[in-house]
């Protein structure tokens, strides 16, 4: 019967498309339409020929259901590799202004490519899978709905899907960290539903007293982002067969729209979410408790409360009225300490266990992690504060910000989880190589520290270019030669984006052969403890 | 559920909840994060005081200060203004010749125009007003349309071949590859390269002069010295305004490239279009 729905399904939703694309209007809906047609043309055929079991391994274990995270780790490391390669590229294209391949490959096309991959491929596959593996141990309950949750990470892949090729098809909307077009935009919408009903279904039929931490934090990001998504994505789409749409808002509505939905996105995607997945992966790495129940709920709900308001310091110095933006920035003020509740409990739970630093690389990128988590949530306050603004907004100074926290934070917090996960998942005794993860750990340091710091000097030196005058009050240096003088950092910064990618393929190696099993001795003439703890 | 329980490595209990493994101490918050947080807070609130904050039904709360980014940025702007105003009052007053013969007008009016020239003219011409294909060179003496003073200030002022400015400089070499033969212009592009003594094919070139007295002499002049009065550029130099080989001379032969400029006297005000021609004037080939 569930076999007869889905072919009913696949079936419908192909010809529905295959109808469309005919009608498409612009290259980007033809393409997308063509694209459902066969995804669900080829779902049909392998729901019509065979169901087997992926990776070999038994989905039911302990009564949860597992491999959608098996399939959901696996797709992580895939989508980290894929944003780090864009973002190399993109980052070489500021240098060398001549890899601009037009049309499909230029830095307007490929910069939101670029973001979306890291951000919602990597970063929300991350989300998903690690909420599902979380949210199953933490409440001794089986995902609710059964296939729901398949469709949940399957029908997410098809949102990132649509979205990177209809960038570089020139498919968007033009809203940063929003850019899918509309009938992307409304089946994310649905996955997004059906993945908080996944959610809450399981806490509902939780086997434990209370709600761990860690499900608090997945919540919220889940409730949150669907509310943002909505708001900031409401549009009257030009035709039911065309990808361009006109927003609901406009002028300075829709701007400071925009940053309620973008900051958010900081602080729910890329904070909430992702304290959830150190709240769990810490302790259990590190096997100590929490250091403080009561801090984890002081800070959770005033980070939940505060973060939301933060969004006008996006618009310091803009049309927006200066109300506004004085809001935006001491809520910006006051969520300091509310952000650094979590890096207190991160590096805290450690107490007890801070030798493991020296023997166990997966420690010690979770704690690079939560202290990138402590600057960059210093940082961003500062940043917030209106004078200082008035200097660093529009540099790259705002870039090495969001990537200290996106490289250290996000990126290492999610390595640690992954390679917790792999051995677990596939009931290895071990990574395949423990010694890789340390490559790993010191290739992505290094990396975020160079990227960082050039963003500093750089961005720095770019707005007190821009805006120095001399003793006459006239202006000294002309756009152009600000942007000459940014080359040898924009070179650094792709050095250590290349760097940092290179992280990322050795960790997708080392996941694939602990995935097939493999193990790999220890090399001789390695430090005692580094043996040791392999 | 467990009830509390002590944990050994740092002497303090648990609170007895445990969820796959995992435990929470029952630590306090810590003191230093709880003061940090209420000086945000007081921070926070005294900011709200001092700067406008809150919204009203009508208006908003306007702070104690009487702050507003808009009165700040034209108190920046007044002040600059005030800085400039004095010598602004004699540029405004003074001839173009008599601002460059007094050196301390001069200083000021080349100073503020590479200010406006860095704004308004590097986009195309460059920082260093070194020019690219298709826009001038402005450091040398080769002019287009005159590089005495008066006419770099009128070509600054109406602009070239613009539509908005009925007095903008105007010229269009015709199109000739629609009137020569390929040969023709093969052999004219190697007169136009022998007239600056620039390396060519010595036959080719002097079949190309008769197609030369016939086709652009009238123009481009005799030996190729150019006439700023009809905007003909000079073509007995190794200055070339989209670029200098064959085959880009024969291209602009056949099929003509035209530049256009603004007409600044619509967008800049008189003192500012006048510090411009005297920083272009300054810049090395002025006449």
């Amino acid at each position: 019967m569930a076999v007869a729905a889905r072919l009913l399904g696949f079936g419908i939703i192909s010809l529905l498309a295959i109808y469309a694309a005919n009608y498409g209007r612009d290259v980007p809906f033809t393409v997308h339409m063509v694209l459902v047609a066969v995804i669900c043309g080829a779902a049909f055929l392998l729901t019509m020929f065979r169901e087997r079991p992926i990776f070999n391994m038994s989905d039911d274990e302990d009564g949860y259901q597992m491999n959608v995270v098996r399939f959901g780790v696996v797709m992580t490391a895939i989508w980290g590799v894929v944003g780090f390669t864009v973002g190399v590229l993109v980052a070489s294209q500021l240098a060398w202004p001549e890899l601009n391949l037009e049309p499909f490959l230029t830095f307007g096309r490929l910069r939101p490519l670029h973001t979306s991959a890291v951000i919602f491929a990597f970063g929300g596959t991350a989300l998903i899978t690690t909420s599902f593996y979380v949210v199953q141990r933490t409440t001794g309950a089986r995902l609710w709905g059964g296939h729901l949750a398949w469709f949940v990470m399957l029908g997410y892949q098809l949102v990132i899907l649509l979205a990177a090729t209809g960038y570089v098809l020139g498919g968007t909307q033009g809203r940063e960290y929003a850019e899918p077009v509309w009938y992307t935009d409304l089946w994310l919408t649905i996955v997004w539903v059906a993945y908080l009903a996944v959610f809450l279904g399981t806490l509902i039929k939780r086997n434990q007293p209370h709600i761990y931490v860690a499900n608090w934090f997945y919540l919220a990001f889940i409730v949150t982002i669907a509310m943002l998504h909505v708001v900031n994505n409401l549009a009257v789409p030009v035709s039911i067969f065309g990808s361009t749409s006109y927003s609901a808002f406009s002028g300075v509505q829709d701007a400071l729209t925009q940053w309620w939905y973008g900051h958010n996105a900081v602080g729910f995607f890329l904070t909430a979410g992702f304290l959830g997945m150190m709240y769990y992966f810490v302790p259990k790495q590190a096997e100590r408790p929490v250091f403080s129940y009561r801090l984890s709920i002081v800070h959770f709900w005033a980070l939940i409360f505060l973060y939301i308001w933060a969004g006008p310091h996006h618009l310091h110095y803009t049309a927006l009225p200066d109300w506004a933006q004085t809001l935006g920035m001491v809520f910006s003020i006051m969520l300091w300490m509310p952000s650094w509740g979590g890096m207190i409990n991160g590096l805290m739970t450690l107490s007890g266990a801070w030798d493991k630093l020296r023997t166990d690389p997966i420690i010690k990128m979770m704690v690079a992690s939560v202290a990138f988590y402590g600057m960059s949530t210093f940082e961003g306050p500062l940043m917030s504060i209106r004078a200082v603004n008035s200097l660093s907004h529009y540099t790259d100074w705002t870039i090495g910000h969001v990537h200290s926290g996106a490289l250290g934070w996000v990126g290492m917090i999610t390595f640690g989880a992954l390679y917790y996960l792999t051995p677990v998942l596939w009931k290895r005794e071990r990574l395949y190589s423990i010694q890789l993860v340390n490559v790993h750990f010191w290739l992505a340091t290094i990396g975020i520290v160079i990227y960082a710091a050039v963003m500093w000097v750089s961005g720095i030196m770019q707005g007190l270019m821009w805006r120095e005058t001399d003793e006459l009050g006239l202006l000294v240096y002309s756009f152009a030669e600000t942007v000459d003088a940014m080359h040898p950092f924009y070179v650094l910064r792709m050095i250590g984006g290349a760097l940092y990618l290179l992280g990322g393929l050795v960790m997708l190696y080392n996941i694939i052969r602990t995935i097939r099993g493999d193990v790999r001795e220890p090399v001789a003439g390695k430090s005692a403890s580094t043996v040791a703890a392999e | 559920m467990a009830g509390p329980e002590l944990d050994e490595v740092t002497g303090t209990y648990t609170t007895g909840h445990e969820w796959d493994g995992v435990k929470e101490l029952n630590n306090p918050l810590p003191r230093w994060w709880v003061s940090v947080f209420y000086a945000c807070i007081l921070f926070s609130i005294g900011f709200c005081i001092a700067y406008p904050a809150w919204p009203l039904i009508t208006e908003h709360t306007k702070g104690v200060l009487g702050y507003s980014t808009r009165n700040e940025l034209l108190k920046t702007v007044a002040a600059h203004s005030e800085m400039q105003s004095e010598w602004r009052t004699k540029i405004a007053a003074a001839e173009l010749e008599e601002i460059k013969n007094d050196p301390e007008l001069n200083r000021f009016a080349t100073r503020a125009g590479a200010a406006a020239f860095a704004v308004n003219c590097s986009q195309c011409h460059g920082s260093g007003a070194q020019g690219f294909v298709g826009y001038p060179n402005l450091n040398d003496d080769d002019w287009l349309w005159g590089g005495t003073l008066e006419e770099i200030h009128t070509t600054i002022t109406h602009g070239v071949r613009n539509t908005t400015d009925d007095d903008a400089r105007y010229s269009e070499m015709p199109a000739f590859g629609e009137i020569l033969e390929k040969e023709q212009i093969d052999e004219v592009a190697n007169y136009v390269l022998s007239l600056g003594n620039l390396e060519h094919d010595a036959s080719k070139a002097a079949a190309g002069q008769e197609v030369y007295v016939d086709n652009c002499e009238a123009c481009h002049g005799e030996s190729g010295e150019g006439d700023i009065y009809q905007g003909a550029p000079k073509l007995a130099d190794a200055i070339w305004l989209f670029k200098g080989d064959i085959e880009h001379i024969k291209s602009q032969i056949s099929e003509p490239a035209h530049g256009v400029m603004p007409a600044w006297g619509q967008r800049l005000d008189e003192v500012t279009v006048k510090e411009l021609a005297v920083y272009v004037h300054g810049l090395g080939g002025g006449q």
